[in-house]
């Protein structure tokens, strides 16, 4: 070792977000030596909170729970380090032409402003997608199957799977094997009428994808959504008490009462391969960490190409990872307000909810539409919520701050996020006061990050936040890429369990929990 | 009154392929046409005079040649003639030639991407290594997998171990190739935006989706597991036209002792307790048969030709939901002389195959949003063909049949019919595109005849004008073709099969459904079925 | 249907209709030459280009090999160049061998797999100078040494139909060179390169050959393709210097148990069949592979093959009873075991005996190594005489010849 080494660990984590916080956490408490590396001043990466404006704070990035994995809740007892997920689920509203739509409930269990046979269609769906969702949720939590040495322990998931398929009996199992790669919008063409309802599925079907309701597959969106549960209600929103910081706030005091060790401005530069296997990092400042096990959270390309560098890598697998398709199209809007708004038809206790701007699966076809060519949708399609209802302390009194995810806003700007990002903002306020009157006249400040801005800021290439796009040839064993989809590398020591290893993103912990068992499992042997 | 063994509905070519296997079996079969010609999509017809238009389906590939053989279609006249070349022109008055020759091909690539040049050769291994997976499959019946007899197991395992004999990498190539864009599927090999629309264009043609949906992959394979003479993947001209295919199967159906009668257009099947016992005509006639196999697509079978009342809901209910969405139109043009390309060489071999004016995927993609908003693409995508210049038969000397294949072109107008008007436009728009890079294209037409959508379905009975029976997506193929629980050709209603493309392995003039419904039909009839060769090894 | 006809026949030039994408096959920079000296008209299609099968009479071709000097234009062969300050590093880890020891005016024969350690090509890497390649081979891989480029300061450029090639061999080859005023290559050792001035340009002359033979490989600027030939032809004059069509240097490599990439095996982008791809233990290449280096494209995969036996093939030297060549007859164990198959195969005039190239299925070959046979069906006047030939595992190269090696070389 040279003499600028510092630190000696058993394991590095690479990347202090949500993911990288669950893997140290897990990992110290196996009984390593755990270090995270963050290369911000804070962790908690797109799940932390973040100042907007004096006296404002809001969420980075994810600003609604509906996947946070209940056993990494039970495992590392986050509720005694903080974290409170709330009573009943936050309701969605579905703001169309006329009268908004509320769903209540896990998924609109229950749904108001739908005429009855209308409701009747949306439970049989609902029952459907609920059921469909619950034949893939085994696989989220397991190492994807490995193709080329398939074990017994894979074989039977395989087996279970089609078991519980033939469990469904004869009727759900075609209608699954029908439906598992069609459009979001066709289903919900031959299920519903209501454009409202139609709209918000095909929403959250390709709410941070590149895809747009008529492509095929866009339904797989919608499932990995519906195989999310918060306190055992599947399909269910929340914002914890505290707000979405919380929720890191609990595993980074998890990781550190394990015995990890978080630091921050710290932000790894390479990692340090010998003979083929991973031995420690070098900071961006120069200096060297060693430990026997390295665990990037980061995203895949990001960690193999740029970290390792592709030297020390195959060619093919150069390549496929330069084939990752992770262009983002997800901005985020961040409004301080001086006062709540008022959204048409809306009342209080629906405020407090998520409500969905996507007038129809056309309309959210037609947003999709420009970005294909490099355009932001002129119509754009969003999800808002408040935060600050849910957190007082994020903005003073009688203020209020407005979080909105929005699409779609290409990463890739054919004129340029400099000149588009006004323009690309203007349409965005433009189509929220069509629904929330009076909204322009109380904003203090607005922050508007484009998927140009998230890669910045949290080293998410593409600003991709699901660390590559999450669609079918993109999943299971082909995440993030075939031939390393079980969270090791080719470089021994190093391990992948960020969003960008299956199952995929969204605040759940998956990646994380998956990866550790795998590492346990392969120190072991 | 005449009992017939089995009367067909419909004389396209998988209803004669059908007709021919079961009337070689010992069965008596009557095949029924609305039109006064026979042929359905394959058809070869004078539509002015001295000119044989192949005025529906263009070109030959998919036809397996198991059946060719089986039913002496050779014999019978038909004969493939493979393209020479192919093209597309590109805006700036060039064009990306595509020839036989391996090293020509790869040299012409290679002056739009030195890189894509000689990445062609990996792209053809993997889209080869699926072809050579799928071809097997084209000519069995699918398994029910929610069945489970004992036949759907054994078929299943079969699937299985074919799946379990590729390696890893195979394996994920297939899943990609099945889920993935033909636009994603390209950039992952080419870099040339004219090589890769080239090669999309079969990622899409009759398709209601775009280069960049999901899906097209998938697309492109159906239109290279076929073959002409062993060389797969490999397009032609039937001399004659496509009615040559089923004026072969005509005769081959004939002279085994088969009847046809035109002008006989089916007003309903006969539906009792016991199933399907014959079908009526238009005018009353009935005509009876101890089995009815229909070639009419599966929306046209169940919701006009069977009552409401003989089918379980559920079953109508997935009829519905099947998807015929029509997305292309066609120009049929006789020409007075060869139209000039002053992009391509002199003689160039290019303009005996597919030529297309279309260069970039983004043109493709914005093709489909006008599909999608209901209007006639501005910008079309074009698969045209001049077959005359192979094909000596077709046209007077030193005049030209061209057939434009023209992709996008909605069923319905912004949501309401199809006026003249609008159809003349259409054509317009597609004349406007070949004159940009044809000049004089114009006054070489002597003729024209403008297919939209509602010619398709009105004349040839294809709903929606969708060219495929069926959209070519995941839920409609395998064992989701037509609908999941009858994917083996039969019906809720005992008696009644269907043979069209709208079953397993889908459209194209491949044969293959009106085959395996003949094989399914033979074994329901415990007839021997000796005719019939299996399907060739893929060594 | 009336008959009719309005298929115009094709009248433009060949030369014509395919336009800027040249003619259907490519004249190399030395096609008026040979041209000029070819009487058979027994041309064949390499990679596109034209190219001469045998000039004159294919087994007196393999005579000049053996016995004078003969000329081979291997234009089509592909070429590469791969330049800049990484280009060692590019090379090294894209290649089985270690080119860190590669000096410049150097040559390494070897070969480059993909991650699953399957061969995709062999061939010469020439090491210009200390920043400069050129890698030769057989097939196209553009788009995998471009790939491969990432991350490493390094251009790479195809330079095909930029770069003539000529193969001078046979024993006299030294003494053609000399007359030639090319005289200092007398010191050059086997895989050696020297450079030359020539027509104000440089050739390059590398003691390199396909044919086991004394022998040299000269590149120069297509400009300079014909000034070349025009000098070592007038060279030639009095050292018996005649060209040769690949039918004559197919029968001098078999002696010299050179490969060819997609006769003898079959490289992993050509093989529709994935099981027929191979790895470098399976072609009688694993010599090649250098376990010292830390990494090289696909180590990790053929590291673990070995560590588990799990390459299933072997390529193997035969020496067959008999005077029949064996080309691609089933090789027998005990003659009925399958054991695998022969690849090249011929009666070798140098050494009177019937020799084969065949790939066996192990453990045939390698464990199993005796009481091998050889099906041959030999067509004599529309019969077949099925023979059933006892085959003998030999060391390759076939043959070997002092003078290959010689330095300097002898003058005859």
């Amino acid at each position: 070792m040279r003499s600028s080494d510092t630190g000696n660990w058993d394991v590095i984590v690479v990347g202090g977000g949500h993911n990288g916080l669950a893997a140290a956490a897990l990992l110290a408490k196996s009984g390593r030596r755990v270090c995270v590396l963050e290369a911000d001043d804070e962790v908690g990466g797109g799940a932390r909170a973040r100042q907007l404006a004096p006296k404002f704070r809001t969420s980075s990035l994810a600003h609604v729970l509906n996947r946070l994995d209940a056993e990494l809740i039970r495992t590392l007892d986050l509720e005694s380090h903080g974290l409170e997920l709330g009573g009943a689920p936050m309701p969605t509203v579905a703001l169309g032409k006329g009268d908004p739509l509320i769903l209540h409930g896990a998924y609109g269990k229950t749904v108001t402003g739908l005429g009855e046979a209308e409701g009747r269609a949306w439970t049989e769906l609902r029952r459907r997608l609920m059921l469909q969702a619950g034949v893939l949720k085994p696989f989220l939590a397991r190492r994807p199957p490995q193709l080329d040495t398939l074990t017994l322990g894979e074989k039977g998931v395989l087996g279970g799977a089609a078991l519980s398929l033939k469990r469904l009996g004869k009727d759900e199992m075609r209608a699954f094997l029908r439906m598992v790669l069609m459009n979001v919008a066709d289903v919900a063409d031959e299920c519903l009428d209501d454009d409202r309802l139609k709209g918000l599925l095909a929403f959250d079907a390709t709410l941070g994808s590149h895809l747009g309701p008529r492509s095929p597959t866009s339904l797989l969106g919608l499932y990995y959504r519906l195989a999310g549960e918060i306190e055992a209600k599947p399909g269910a929103q929340t914002v914890p008490k505290g707000g979405m910081g919380a929720v890191v706030a609990s595993l980074a005091s998890a990781a550190e009462r394990a015995g990890a060790t978080l630091r921050t401005k710290a932000g790894v530069g390479r990692i340090l391969v010998e003979a083929g296997r991973a031995v420690g990092v070098v900071l961006e400042g120069g200096e060297t960490l060693r430990a026997l096990t390295i665990v990037s959270a980061m995203n895949p390309r990001t960690t193999m190409l740029d970290l390792v560098g592709a030297r020390a890598l195959d060619i093919g697998l150069v390549r496929k990872l330069t084939h990752i398709r992770m262009k983002g199209d997800v901005a985020k809007l961040d409004l301080a307000l001086d006062r709540p708004p008022t959204f048409t038809g809306v009342d209080e206790d629906a405020l407090s909810g998520r409500l969905v701007i996507a007038r129809s699966s056309d309309d959210v076809e037609r947003a999709f539409n420009p970005a294909k060519y490099g355009e932001f949708s002129r119509e754009p399609v969003m999800e808002i919520v408040l935060p600050s209802l849910h957190d007082p302390s994020l903005a003073p009194d009688g203020a209020c701050v407005l979080s909105a995810v929005v699409q779609y806003a290409p990463y890739d700007l054919k004129e340029g996020w400099e000149t588009g990002k006004p323009k690309f903002l203007e349409a965005v306020l433009g189509r929220l006061e069509a629904h929330a009157p009076g909204l322009r006249e109380s904003i203090l400040r607005s922050e508007l990050l484009t998927p140009a801005d998230i890669e910045a800021r949290y080293r998410m290439p593409g600003g991709h936040w699901h660390h590559g796009e999450l669609q079918a040839d993109q999943m299971l064993f082909s995440r993030p890429v075939s031939g390393m989809s079980g969270y090791d590398t080719p470089i021994d020591g190093l391990y992948l369990a960020g969003a960008g290893s299956h199952p995929g993103g969204g605040i759940s912990g998956r990646p994380a929990m998956n990866a550790v068992r795998h590492i346990l499992a392969a120190e072991k042997r | 009154m005449k009992k017939w063994d089995a009367v067909v509905i419909g004389s396209g070519h998988n209803g004669l392929v059908n007709a021919c296997y079961l009337q070689r079996a010992g069965l008596d079969v009557l095949v029924v046409e609305k039109n006064e010609w026979i042929g359905g999509a394959a058809v070869s017809r004078e539509l002015t005079d001295g000119f044989l238009y192949s005025n529906c389906s263009y070109v030959c590939s998919l036809f397996r040649p198991e059946i060719m053989r089986d039913l002496e279609l050779p014999r019978h006249g038909l004969q493939v003639i493979p393209y020479e070349g192919g093209a597309v022109f590109t805006q700036d008055g060039d064009h990306l030639g595509a020839h036989r020759d391996h090293h020509a091909h790869r040299r012409a690539f290679a002056r739009f991407s030195k890189r894509d040049a000689e990445a062609y050769e990996r792209y053809a291994r993997d889209v080869t290594r699926q072809c050579r997976f799928i071809q097997p499959l084209l000519m069995r019946t699918a398994p029910d997998p929610a069945r489970l007899r004992p036949r759907d197991v054994s078929e299943l395992l079969y699937l299985g171990r074919k799946f379990a004999g590729l390696s890893a990498e195979e394996m994920a190539l297939t899943m990609r190739f099945w889920t993935m864009s033909i636009s994603d599927f390209l950039d992952e090999y080419f870099e040339s935006d004219v090589v890769k629309s080239y090669l999309a264009i079969s990622g899409i043609i009759g398709t209601a989706l775009g280069p960049m949906s999901p899906g097209t992959a998938y697309v492109l394979l159906h239109h290279y597991m076929g073959e002409v003479d062993g060389s797969v993947g490999a397009w032609g001209f039937a001399r004659g036209g496509m009615g040559a295919v089923t004026q072969a199967l005509a005769k081959s159906f004939r002279e085994s002792g088969g009847t046809i009668r035109t002008e006989a257009e089916v007003d309903r099947v006969l539906v009792d307790t016991q199933g399907a016992k014959g079908v009526v005509l238009a005018g009353g006639e009935e005509i009876r048969a101890d089995r009815v196999v229909s070639n009419a697509d599966v929306k046209r079978t169940f919701l006009k030709l069977v009552e409401r009342s003989d089918l379980p809901d559920p079953f109508v209910r997935d009829v519905e939901r099947f998807k015929m969405r029509g997305s292309s139109g066609k120009l049929n043009i006789a020409l007075d002389s060869m139209p000039e390309f002053p992009a391509l060489p002199p003689n160039s071999p290019c303009v005996r195959g597919d030529m297309h004016f279309t260069d970039s995927i983004e043109r493709m993609e914005r093709g489909y949003d006008d599909w999608k908003a209901g209007r006639w693409s501005a910008d079309p995508i074009l698969d045209m063909v001049i077959p005359t210049t192979l094909d000596p038969t077709m046209a007077p000397p030193g005049k030209h049949f061209m057939s434009c294949f023209v992709q996008y072109c909605p069923p319905k107008v912004e949501g309401r019919d199809w006026t003249s008007a609008d159809r003349d436009a259409f054509a317009d728009t597609v004349i406007s595109q070949i004159a940009d890079y044809s000049p004089g294209f114009r006054e070489r037409i002597v003729h024209m005849e403008v297919r939209t959508p509602r010619e398709l379905e009105d004349e040839v009975g294809l709903t929606e004008g969708n060219i495929f029976q069926g959209e070519l997506t995941f839920d409609q193929l395998l064992f989701n073709r037509p609908v999941p629980g009858y994917a083996q050709y039969r019906s809720p209603i005992g008696g009644l099969y269907i043979c069209g493309s709208s079953t397993h392995p889908g459209g194209g003039v491949m044969g293959a459904p009106g085959r395996n419904a003949a094989a399914e039909i033979l074994r329901d009839a415990k007839r021997p079925n000796k005719q019939m060769s299996p399907a060739h090894e893929v060594l | 249907m009336m008959a009719r006809n309005t298929v115009e026949t094709n009248t433009a030039p060949v030369s014509d209709v395919f336009g800027k994408s040249g003619p259907l096959r490519l004249e190399t920079p030395f096609h008026p030459r040979i041209a000029a000296l070819m009487h058979t008209h027994a041309w064949y299609d390499w990679s596109g280009y034209l190219s001469a099968h045998s000039l004159w009479d294919e087994e007196l071709e393999y005579f000049a090999i053996r016995s004078q000097a003969a000329l081979f234009d291997l234009s089509p062969m592909v070429k590469y160049r791969i330049e800049g300050p990484d280009a060692e590093a590019f090379c090294d880890r894209l290649t089985l061998r270690d080119v860190t020891r590669l000096k410049p005016l150097r040559v390494q024969y070897t070969a480059w797999c993909d991650d699953a350690g399957e061969v995709i090509d062999d061939g010469t890497l020439f090491r210009l100078s200390e920043t400069r390649f050129r890698l030769c081979c057989q097939e196209r891989h553009l788009p995998w040494l471009l790939d491969g480029a990432i991350g490493f300061d390094v251009a790479i450029e195809e330079e095909t139909e930029a770069i003539a090639g000529l193969a001078l061999q046979g024993p006299t080859s030294f003494a053609v060179l000399q007359a030639a005023g090319f005289g200092e290559i007398g010191s050059l050792k086997p895989f050696g390169i020297a450079e030359f001035a020539h027509e104000g340009g440089r050739v390059t002359i590398s003691r390199t050959g396909f044919t086991g033979d004394l022998g040299y490989e000269l590149f120069v600027d297509a400009g300079d393709a014909l000034s070349l030939w025009d000098r070592l032809w007038e060279a030639g004059r009095l050292h018996g210097l005649n060209a040769i069509g690949f039918g004559a240097l197919d029968r001098a490599r078999i002696e010299a148990g050179f490969l060819i990439a997609n006769v003898d095996f079959v490289t992993v982008d050509a093989a529709l069949r994935a099981d027929r791809a191979r790895m470098p233990d399976e072609i009688g290449l694993g010599w090649l592979v250098d376990m010292k280096k830390e990494r090289f494209n696909g180590r990790r995969a053929i590291e673990a093959a070995r560590a588990k036996g799990a390459n299933r093939h072997v390529l193997v030297g035969l020496e067959i009873e008999g005077n029949v060549p064996a080309e691609h007859a089933i090789v027998y164990h005990r003659k009925k075991r399958e054991a695998g198959i022969v690849t090249a195969a011929i009666w070798s005039p140098m050494l009177k005996r019937n020799i084969a190239i065949a790939s066996l299925q192990r453990p045939y070959g390698d464990t199993v190594t005796d009481d091998l046979w050889v099906e041959i069906y030999a067509l004599h006047e529309l019969r077949y005489v099925k023979l059933m030939k006892r085959a003998r595992i030999v060391e390759r190269p076939f043959l070997k010849l002092d003078r290959r090696r010689a330095t300097p070389p002898g003058g005859f």
